[in-house]
């Protein structure tokens, strides 16, 4: 019996979501007297791995069948399913991502799993067992009850904070059998912005709206975000309009995201792009207009020019 | 091509979310529900695919008698026929377990729906009906054209995107741009009074999950503005005051 964790890398190393997830798994582990196991997909570093332990897990199986290095939500689903079975685990516990998506999707329908997504807190074990999570894109929560036997909490990032110890957990080899049929699927290729931080794993956000006029106009916005090592986002407009790329855009139809601070530059504030950015810790709003809704749902605001205030902004970072 | 497109119905999106009955209960009254946005889009591509390469498009949806007036729409916006199974969804592992008794013996080329739902946001249905019937599922589809019995799909990833190719038959889902959101028109409207609308009962289930009892965010305190000729104030507050940078 333990609690199973899967966790990503990015680039060779642990995903600050997955070390939150580790955090998470350990902690319920805790609470239900035993221990927290990660387990990790394709190639992959035994010394990062190792890691793991600092956030609390104590063994990390690693499955690094060459054939596993290509991302496969339904392949990662065969492993983990049988991690649990060999690892005894009834509680598997992973951060949302697009790639553990996949995943938990297939996992839920082979382990029959009562399933809770964007969880928020730890699980209240006093009366069954309980976790609170976000719902409705932000604008309310649920105190979901998990009654089947095999329970998934998909974790929201940014909610979890971890606290680290030196400790280190020691890596296992995990070849489970794998289905021919979980590789009928064959990616042609793979497109991804290298080297800018990952907006779904971002503490900082510096999202632009229609309010920047045309996609010439982004250098304000990037020297901004680079200054304070933020990653860019954008209203639904803005990708629609092919302004930015689709992965950068937020709200109730695009990621949903939940950094320490938001500064939300020409965007009005629509319910829709509030949905996806509410549950930030800190809003900033930037919008010449003093009646844009978006103030309402702001800690900090400024009446300006997106064009004017942006450099200063940039300025005064570069001077901290 | 068989397509089969399952759709929600959830409360439209510039809905304020309140609670009654001890805040155990969605407050419907003067909430307007609409088709799940995510699944408008995967409904609004299997009608272009019909349009291009012929075959029929089933909507389905797992919900009481009041979510017809959203599978009427989905019926003038083109889709052929429609099946309601007459249950409260649950949770995403009893919506999926009545989707896949459906889809079980009807050998759809395609299933297609929504990323994910806009109220309960589990974005888990897809992968269990997948499951349940041994197919292959991807999620979330941004570009899904079909050339024979393969799929030629883009997905989202962090930071980017794929391009993928698979045999049908699939399960998908789907999100924008994979196709413009349809309007019914008047003649879609009127002929989606005659389209048939199939009734089924639920087929037996665990209760895996159920929600206790809901709560709404905080408010937040009220903002501090700071005048623009002063910008800089803003840097200052944000590393003394908030200790976010
Ligand atoms: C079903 C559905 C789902 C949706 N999902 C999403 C979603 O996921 N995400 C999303 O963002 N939207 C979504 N929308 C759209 C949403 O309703 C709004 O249309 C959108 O958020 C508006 O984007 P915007 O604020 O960039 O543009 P606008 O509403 O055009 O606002 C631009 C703002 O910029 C300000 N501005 C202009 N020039 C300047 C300047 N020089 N300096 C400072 N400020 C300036 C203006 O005062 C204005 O407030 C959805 C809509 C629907 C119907």
């Amino acid at each position: 019996m333990s609690v199973l964790i899967f966790v990503e890398l990015d680039e060779g190393k642990l995903k600050k979501s997955s070390q939150e997830a580790i955090f998470y798994g350990a902690k319920v582990a805790e609470m239900t007297g035993t221990t927290a196991t990660a387990i990790t997909v394709g190639q992959a570093d035994e010394t990062e791995l190792a890691t793991a332990g600092r956030f609390g897990a104590t063994k990390v199986l690693h499955a690094g069948d060459a054939k596993l290095n290509e991302p496969n939500g339904m392949a990662y689903a065969t492993v983990v399913a049988a991690a649990a079975q060999q690892e005894g685990s009834t509680i598997v516990v992973l951060a949302k991502s697009s790639l553990a998506d996949a995943m938990t999707a297939r996992l839920a329908g082979k382990l029959k799993a009562g399933l809770a997504a964007n969880v928020i807190e730890l699980p209240n074990l006093s009366n069954g067992f309980v976790v609170k999570s976000s719902i409705y894109t932000g604008k309310a929560f649920a105190y979901n009850e998990l009654k089947a036997p095999v329970k998934i909490l998909a974790i929201k990032k940014n909610t979890i904070t971890p606290e680290e110890t030196d400790a280190t957990a020691t890596v296992q080899s995990f070849a489970p059998a794998l289905n021919d049929s979980d590789f009928v699927i064959s990616v042609k290729s793979t497109e991804k912005a290298t080297g800018d931080v990952l907006l779904p794993e971002a503490d900082l956000v510096v999202s632009a709206g229609r309010g920047l006029k045309g996609p010439e106009n982004w250098g304000v916005v990037e020297d901004l975000a680079h200054a304070l090592h933020a990653a860019t986002a954008c209203s639904k407009p803005v990708s629609d309009l092919d302004w930015r790329p689709h992965h950068e855009h937020v709200g109730q139809t695009g990621i949903k995201v939940s950094p320490n601070l938001y500064i939300a530059c020409g965007i009005s504030g629509a319910i829709q792009h509030l949905a996806g950015v509410n549950s930030s810790k800190v809003i900033v709003v930037i919008n010449k207009d003093a009646d844009a809704p978006f103030f309402k749902s702001a800690d900090y605001g400024i009446v300006g020019d997106v064009f004017e205030v942006l450099p200063r902004l940039t300025a005064a970072v570069k001077a901290l | 091509m068989k397509i089969l497109v399952c759709v929600t119905s959830v409360p439209d999106t510039t809905t304020k979310i309140t609670f009654t009955d001890n805040n155990t209960k969605l407050n419907k009254a003067g909430v307007t529900f609409i088709t799940g946005p995510y699944d408008d889009y995967a409904l609004a591509r299997a009608v272009e695919l019909k349009e291009q390469a012929g075959g029929t498009v089933t909507v389905l949806n797992v919900g009481g008698a009041d979510a017809e007036p959203v599978i009427r729409k989905c019926l003038a916006i083109g889709a052929d026929d429609a099946v309601r199974v007459n249950a409260e969804p649950t949770d995403a592992y009893f919506v999926a377990e009545q989707i896949a008794a459906v889809a079980k013996d009807a050998s759809y080329d395609l299933i297609l729906m929504g990323r994910e739902s806009i109220d309960y946001n589990g974005g888990q249905v897809h992968g269990i009906v997948a499951e349940m019937l041994g197919l292959p599922s991807i999620s979330p589809v941004m570009v899904l054209n079909i050339d024979g019995d393969t799929a030629k799909i883009t997905r989202e990833i962090e930071g980017g995107k794929e391009e993928i190719e698979a045999k049908l038959p699939l399960v998908l889902g789907c999100q924008e741009p994979i196709a413009e959101w349809k309007i019914p028109n008047m003649r879609g409207i009127m002929t989606a009074r005659t389209k048939p609308l199939k009734v089924v009962e639920p087929v037996a289930n665990d209760q895996l999950t159920a929600v206790n009892h809901y709560e709404l965010p905080a408010p937040r305190g009220a903002v501090k503005m700071i005048p623009a000729d002063e910008a800089e104030k803003l840097i200052q507050l944000l590393h003394t005051e908030a200790k976010v940078i």
